[in-house]
């Protein structure tokens, strides 16, 4: 069967999606976490104020997870926000352990990330790294990417604070994000 | 910048599993959410969600958000000059059952302005959020109502080049479902991308 089209998410999609989208941090075990936040922003750096973003990824074990949180309902691994006027969000997860390629590989720590907003008929899909990582460089997804563009999917951590990363997604331009095939 | 080809590990083949707490009483009834009964024209909207491979999708959340009978969200953004109805917020949800359908009841949403261009009206849609097996799966969409004849003069209608596929985005009227001296229904199917796959069921298979 063909698949449904897409259409966009509009200005107005709060309505419906808000329930899921995080307040606070969602702390679901003693596990380690981290916080990610950022910007979304346009091409020349206009903050795009109306995104939303859905970060699926695994658990501190690299396993993905079929179980929701006791804390708020929602999946473990999933996480939804939007962004501010100024284009920023934030939010609080387990740290996603490696993964398992099933080849005796294992993929370095990251997230898929879904991007929704207004001026886009379809959602993007990107991934997050974590910049400290050695396991980056021979992760086989970034060892896809041409490597001039690999820091557009590395999340960096602050000075101060190794457990915040910051990352930003830019939709165009010279610097664009690198968003997979849909 | 062109796009990277899409991977396809165990990331992508997995995906978040909602479950029922997150569904609250009238959640599947945009009528019935305040005091009163919400304004316009009551109708019902059900339909099965399925994947490439015609296989009923089940326990896929589905999230839909919609304008009130006048035209207008409840939204601080929409600026348009017609009535909020107090009793009628505009978002509803529920998740399939065991095949793949959903109902919700509502109120036929109202075309309205969007300044996109000189005299730009949206036809009536009912915005539609799934999640089915797999993060690849996930669509957002917008459901159409049949006989619109604002669609052919809708951007956002027609951003879908395909003919066909635009008319997949048109409900039908399900006169079969229908209540006598109540409610009209609408039928609206939705096909998710990926075929049958089990995310969960042994462990990393790639």
């Amino acid at each position: 069967m063909v698949p449904s089209g897409s259409q966009t998410v509009g200005p107005y999609f709060r309505i419906g999606l808000e329930h899921l989208v995080e307040k606070g941090p969602a702390n679901e075990s003693a596990l380690e976490t981290i916080k990610i936040h950022g910007k979304v922003l346009d091409r020349d750096g206009a903050p795009v104020s109306d995104a939303m973003l859905e970060f699926w990824g695994a658990d501190s074990s690299g396993a993905y997870s079929d179980a929701v949180s006791h804390s708020n309902g929602h999946p473990v691994g999933f996480h939804r926000v939007a962004t501010e006027l100024d284009g920023s969000f934030s939010l609080t997860l387990n740290k996603p352990g490696p993964t398992p390629l099933g080849d005796g590989r294992f993929q370095a720590p990251h997230m898929l990330v879904l991007v929704f907003a207004r001026g886009l008929l379809r959602h993007l899909i990107t991934r997050v790294y974590f910049d400290q990582y050695p396991a980056n460089t021979v992760d086989p997804v970034l060892l896809e990417i041409p490597a001039e563009r690999r820091h557009t999917l590395t999340a960096s951590p602050d000075a101060s604070d190794p457990r915040v990363y910051e990352w930003n997604i830019l939709l165009q331009g010279d610097n664009e994000t690198v968003f997979f095939a849909w | 910048m062109p796009l990277v080809l899409q991977p396809e590990t165990l990331t992508e083949r997995t995906g978040p599993v909602f479950g029922h707490q997150l569904i609250r009483k009238n959640d599947n009834d945009l009528t019935a959410q305040h005091e009163g009964e919400a304004l316009g024209e009551r109708i019902f909207v059900h339909g099965r969600v399925r994947d490439e491979d015609g296989r009923p999708v089940r326990g896929a959340l589905v999230e839909v958000w919609q304008a009130n009978a006048a035209g207008r969200y409840r939204h601080k953004v929409d600026r348009h000059d017609a009535p909020l109805d107090p009793n009628f917020s505009g978002a509803g949800r529920l998740l399939t059952d065991d095949e793949g359908r959903y109902f919700f009841k509502t109120i036929k949403p109202g075309p309205y302005p969007w300044g996109n261009h000189y005299n730009a009206w949206r036809p009536a849609h009912i915005h539609f959020s799934l999640f089915g097996a797999g993060i690849l799966s996930r669509l957002v969409t917008q459901m159409y109502f049949p006989g619109d004849p604002l669609q052919p003069l809708d951007p956002i209608f027609n951003s879908i080049p395909d003919q066909g596929a635009r008319q997949r985005l048109v409900s039908n009227l399900d006169m079969e479902r229908s209540q006598p001296d109540y409610a009209l229904a609408y039928a609206f199917d939705i096909v998710l991308r990926g075929s049958h796959d089990t995310p969960f069921e042994g462990a990393a298979k790639r």
